[in-house]
């Protein structure tokens, strides 16, 4: 017991809500949690959101967001009971035995100071070297960490770096002044998927040669399988399930971890395009504004009835704004859009009623792609009563009918969509879209917002949807795993080129171009050791080149 | 200094140029908008219309007004703000001295104000939600609800009738021993101060409280830093821009209040010879006066916007 | 919404707010003496025939203070409709519609706001003669730059979000986008700013009349009382500091209920009861 790094005994949290008009009160948001972990080990905390992860994951600095406090149990560090510490004991934990690693680097980092000062700041500030050798540790870590130009990297601003280059920053700002325990906050979350796999790399080489102990908080099960020794999985505040990584990857105990561990595994059999395609994109060039870069050059893609396209690519690959093209809220610069055997006007001017009602839009943030002063039943009802003409019984039946059709009961025909959970948001978008009776349907990254399970349940509904209602999906997206699960055909879009264009089979199969390549092996897998198996694969590609 | 920032200065200032210039037309054509014209006024009503026409003659007003426009800026440019028509003496003879006062007033005002309202902003927010806080919020709900006047009179009655400690007229003269010219302002200082103080104090508050809600605050507190370090080595730097724009818009305000109060306390500025010939309908006093008050307001913000673009890490060290 | 909802400081404002309209409805009737009639010395100290002893020409000040909380209530209420309807449509538009026409008014607003109002007030004053159509006019239109400048960020805000969008995408027309998405999203926060306006309304409109340039006698207002009775303040005859006290109350309590209104706007994110 006393050779633990951290011992957490029935930890209770508590947090102080304030609803409008009515008097604040109390409210548990963690509970009955234990947890230990010896020097040099690292436990991931898992959970969807509102689980209580972060919240647990900063106890053993002591810190709590915003009203929330630590109420009852004990959290030792080293021994030590830091809850009856006082606050000058916590300034003593903190950045000397504790550091942490928050999920946007790019928010932590003061704007004021070069890097260098903020990274070895807590050394300095607690005494535990001089200057120079903080600053000789600071760069020995910004190589470890593989940061470009390590000796001069400090003399930069936070704006002037990348965000995967601050998120490695803010590591070697948690490694300088050698601590115990690390807490890493969804470091990798807010980068795209390529960036992810080199700073997961780096941060688990970091763990491992400097021995920090380490708590790895995120929602990504398959990310956590990679650097954790032991897993807690988490739910509502409380623990679910808490062993050794492989144990709960190869052989989940509890339901809600099974479910975890086998998300995104839906199978949908690929159809073949057909010969004339419902919606064709030819030769598409756009910028923002004449005088800007194109941000598409020469993009073309096609689509067949009642089939999925999936347009996958990273931040700033074009595919949002392809989006924006083939709605008409951008008109490109050259090329033109054939949908259903006519050509689509450019601007959405010059697009009919009918042609907007077929071409239906489901939007990434489900909260604010719907009025907040409507109810579900206008927010449903217009598009029938727009395209239609519907009104009073014969609407309300219909609305109703579309709530059922999204597996969603009649008791939400008059709520706002305040009252909604994030996936019931999103299925009421769906239900929008579906009530223009439309034959294609964009969805922009409409899964990424919502939790994995949750994600999970949309998915399943449009492809039922997709079943019974014979519509077409152009689906863009940033993540390979949902496009397994759903698409017919795929393009992959790299600043702003579609880079490889097939049925699904036919992209996912090798021989591969570098880009795609890429790509597919930085989707982390459900498996230990997946990391490494990429990371070597990667060095004996570069090596064989 | 690098080139984009001096670029963003120099651009800030020609707008700041461009729009006093469209202000000086703003206020030419406000003066425009009455049928009859300042011959008429200067007469009265039973003027012959001989007279009027020579006067009309004399004065230019036979010009298209665009005309006249560029002859009054050109003679504002040379630092001829025209003659009164009330008396017929040269404005900037009869300003110089009052524009003195008045800045005299608002700069040991706001050498008060501005000090004690950052102080009690910081209180507030060292004291969140307690009752130091509540107390700074509650008055300033009540201090922007206050007439100039109220507290102008108020203050009179207590301080001067009531206790006999301070003059109610605040005479100045010329070569009036600073001492007794500090007496003399002590009172509408004090009023100007008590108007532009809650506000400044809010906004203060403001402006701290949102950058203390940043990340940055809390990787600080997480690296065991002591609540003043925070304060001053990552608050701080941050903090400059937003309060200095508090601090130059209440200036501007106090610019304004200077008006009221001189008119109160009997105090020999700018703002009292504003008001004196508004009612007397003397144009081109009015317009000078408009101008450099215009002038002031603008200027103040484009200090503020100055010291935003130099204390912006981004502008300073460009990528 | 139950009245023990409202927090105690909202009660307050409401019920002085009541209080202030109620007095200057029903002036004529509650009213002791007429506006202008002589009834005793001047400077008389309170009374029991006059609750608030006389002012300078010795008429009754507690009915002059009634048919000021009329004037003064009246010019500034209305004062606050023309900088409204002015603004707030002006500003909508703008943001619905962008381009150079929002360009055009933006500018030309900020040009407006860079001179201080009062003293764009006083330069107008200077040759209009101080009517109250005037003065509501100079009021309104002043004060229309700042009600636009909050009606276009709110709107433009709200013109950029994806339900907009969703809209427009479906095909609908202006007048749903701009009454149907944009209007109900930004009424809130325009309300809360109207008591703000109203506020401003008084206390400008009563400086105006301190300074000569605002009401005109015999009309008179709260403002002007205040410049009638000034000269008492050195005698000791706090008889100014009614009127000025009157304007700081009703400023009080509508800034009560604004401020709750606006609370109660930025907790709630849409839905039931905003």
């Amino acid at each position: 017991m006393a050779d633990n790094l951290l011992d957490i005994h029935n930890l209770k949290i508590e947090a102080t809500v304030r609803p409008p008009g009515e008097k604040p009160r109390d409210i548990t948001i963690v509970e009955d949690i234990n947890l230990s972990l010896e020097k040099g080990k690292v436990l991931g905390l898992i959970g969807e959101s509102g689980a209580g992860k972060s919240t647990i994951g900063l106890s053993p600095a002591g810190y709590g967001r915003g009203g929330v406090r630590i109420t009852g149990g004990e959290v030792r560090v080293n021994g030590r009971d830091i809850l009856q510490s006082g606050a000058r004991g916590l300034r003593q934990l903190r950045g000397k035995e504790v550091c942490y690693v928050a999920q946007s680097a790019a928010a932590a980092f003061n704007p004021a100071h070069r890097l260098m000062d903020q990274v070895i700041e807590t050394t300095l500030e607690h005494k535990l070297a001089t200057r120079e050798e903080a600053e000789a540790r600071a760069v020995a870590l910004f190589r470890t960490l593989g940061l470009p130009d390590p000796e001069h990297f400090g003399d930069r601003y936070p704006h002037q770096v990348s965000g995967g280059q601050l998120q490695r920053a803010m590591t070697a700002m948690a490694l300088c002044p050698q601590p115990d325990l690390i807490i890493f906050d969804e470091p990798t979350t807010a980068l795209d998927v390529t960036t992810q796999i080199d700073v997961l790399a780096a941060i688990k080489d970091a763990i491992r040669e400097t021995g920090v102990g380490a708590l790895y908080i995120t929602h990504d099960l398959a990310v956590v399988a990679q650097i954790a020794d032991e897993i807690m999985v988490l739910r509502d505040g409380a623990m679910v399930e808490y062993g050794e990584t492989r144990q709960i990857i190869e052989s989940p105990q509890q339901p809600y971890t099974q479910a975890l561990v086998s998300v995104r595994s839906i199978q949908h059999r690929q159809q073949t395009p057909a010969e004339s395609p419902l919606l064709s994109a030819r030769n598409i060039t756009a910028a923002y504004a004449t005088g800007l870069p194109d941000v598409l050059s020469d993009v073309s893609i096609g689509l067949s009835e009642g089939q999925t396209l999936a347009v996958v690519g990273e931040s700033g690959s074009g595919k949002s704004t392809l989006a924006r093209v083939i709605t008409g809220l951008l008109p490109p610069r050259e090329g033109d859009i054939e949908f259903d055997g006519r050509t689509l006007s450019a601007a959405l001017k010059g697009r009919s009623k009918e042609d907007r009602r077929q071409l239906q839009m489901i939007y990434q943030m489900a909260d604010v792609a719907m009025n907040p002063r409507h109810t579900v039943a206008t927010i449903i009802g217009r598009p029938l009563t727009f395209y239609f003409g519907l009104r009073g019984e014969a609407r309300r039946k219909r609305v109703l009918e579309l709530l059922d059709e999204i597996e969603m009961g009649p008791e939400f025909y008059d709520r706002y969509p305040a009252e909604l959970s994030g996936g019931q948001k999103q299925r009421v978008c769906i239900a929008r879209a579906l009530a223009a009776e439309p034959k294609l349907i964009i969805c922009d990254e409409v899964t990424s917002a919502l939790d994995p399970l949750v994600a999970d349940g949309i998915l399943k509904l449009l492809l039922r949807l997709q079943q019974t209602e014979k519509v077409a999906y152009l689906f863009i997206t940033h993540d390979l795993a949902t496009v397994k699960a759903i698409a017919d055909s795929i393009a992959v879009m790299y600043q702003g080129r579609v880079v490889r264009y097939g049925t699904k089979s036919e992209v996912l199969t090798p021989p591969f171009d570098d880009y795609t390549d890429l790509l597919l092996s930085s989707v982390p897998q459900m498996k230990v050791g997946w990391l490494e198996e990429a990371i070597d694969s990667r060095r004996m590609a570069s090596q064989g080149h | 200094m690098n080139t984009i920032v001096v670029k963003l200065i120099a651009q800030r200032l020609a707008l700041g140029i461009l729009l006093l210039l469209a202000v000086s037309v703003l206020i030419f054509a406000g003066t425009q908008i009455l049928p009859g014209d300042v011959a008429q006024s200067i007469l009265g009503q039973s003027a012959t219309p001989e007279a009027l026409a020579n006067l009309r003659r004399e004065m230019g007003l036979n010009d298209p007004a665009w005309q006249r426009y560029l002859s009054w800026l050109g003679g504002l440019l040379q630092g001829d703000l025209g003659t009164a028509l009330s008396n017929g003496q040269d404005i900037a003879d009869s300003l110089g001295g009052r524009v003195a006062n008045t800045f005299f007033l608002a700069f040991w005002t706001a050498v008060v104000a501005v000090p004690l309202a950052i102080l009690l902003g910081l209180v507030a927010v060292r004291y969140q939600n307690r009752w130091p806080d509540k107390v700074i919020s509650g008055s300033t709900l009540t201090a922007i609800s206050l007439p100039e006047f109220f507290i102008g009179y108020l203050l009179i009655y207590l301080f001067a009738v009531k206790l006999g400690w301070l003059p109610s007229v605040s005479t100045v003269y010329d070569g009036m021993p600073f001492i007794d010219r500090m007496r003399a302002i002590a009172l509408p200082g004090a009023t100007l101060t008590l108007i532009i103080l809650a506000h400044m104090m809010r906004m203060t508050r403001a402006a701290i409280l949102n950058v203390m809600q940043s990340a940055y605050i809390e990787t600080a507190e997480l690296k065991g830093l002591g609540g003043l370090k925070i304060i001053w080595r990552h608050a701080f730097p941050n903090s400059v821009a937003p309060v200095v724009n508090v601090v130059m818009l209440n200036l501007a305000f106090l610019v304004v209040g200077v008006v009221v109060v001189e008119v109160i306390f009997v105090y020999p500025g700018m703002g009292q010879y504003l008001i004196d010939h508004v009612a007397k309908r003397d144009v081109p006093v009015v317009q000078a006066c408009g101008l450099i008050f215009a002038a002031v307001y603008i200027g103040l913000n484009i200090v503020a916007d100055v010291v935003s673009i130099l204390s912006n890490p981004r502008l300073r060290h460009p990528k | 919404m139950k009245l023990r909802n409202i927090p105690v400081t909202a009660l307050i404002g409401l019920a002085l707010t009541t209080f202030f309209v109620i007095a200057a409805v029903f002036a004529p009737w509650i009213a002791p003496y007429s506006m202008s009639e002589t009834v005793g010395e001047m400077w008389a100290s309170s009374s029991a025939t006059h609750l608030m002893g006389t002012d300078n020409l010795g008429r009754d000040l507690f009915s002059r203070m009634l048919f000021g909380a009329r004037t003064t209530m009246m010019i500034a209420s209305l004062a606050t409709v023309v900088a409204f309807t002015l603004g707030s449509v002006l500003g909508i538009l703008a943001a619905v519609l962008g381009g150079w026409v929002d360009q055009l008014m933006s500018r030309g607003i900020d040009l407006l706001m860079s001179i201080p109002t009062l003293i764009f007030a006083l330069v107008v004053l200077s040759v209009m003669p101080s009517t109250i159509t005037v003065l509501i006019l100079v009021m309104g239109i002043l004060d229309s730059t700042r009600v636009y400048r909050l009606a276009r960020a709110v709107a433009v805000d709200i013109n950029v979000q994806d339900f907009v969008e969703a809209a427009r995408l479906r095909g609908e027309g202006r007048a749903w986008i701009v009454f149907r998405e944009v209007l109900p999203n930004a009424l809130s926060p325009l309300v809360a700013e109207l008591g703000l306006r109203f506020i401003f309304a008084v206390l400008f409109l009563s400086s105006l009349s301190f300074l000569g340039l605002g009401v005109q006698p015999p009309e008179a207002d709260w403002g002007s009382m205040v410049r009638e009775n000034r000269q008492g303040i050195v005698f000791g005859v706090p008889a100014a500091l009614i009127p000025a006290a009157a304007i700081a109350l009703l400023a009080i309590s509508v800034n009560l209920v604004a401020d709750w209104i606006l609370r109660r706007t930025t907790d709630l994110k849409g839905g039931r009861g905003g």
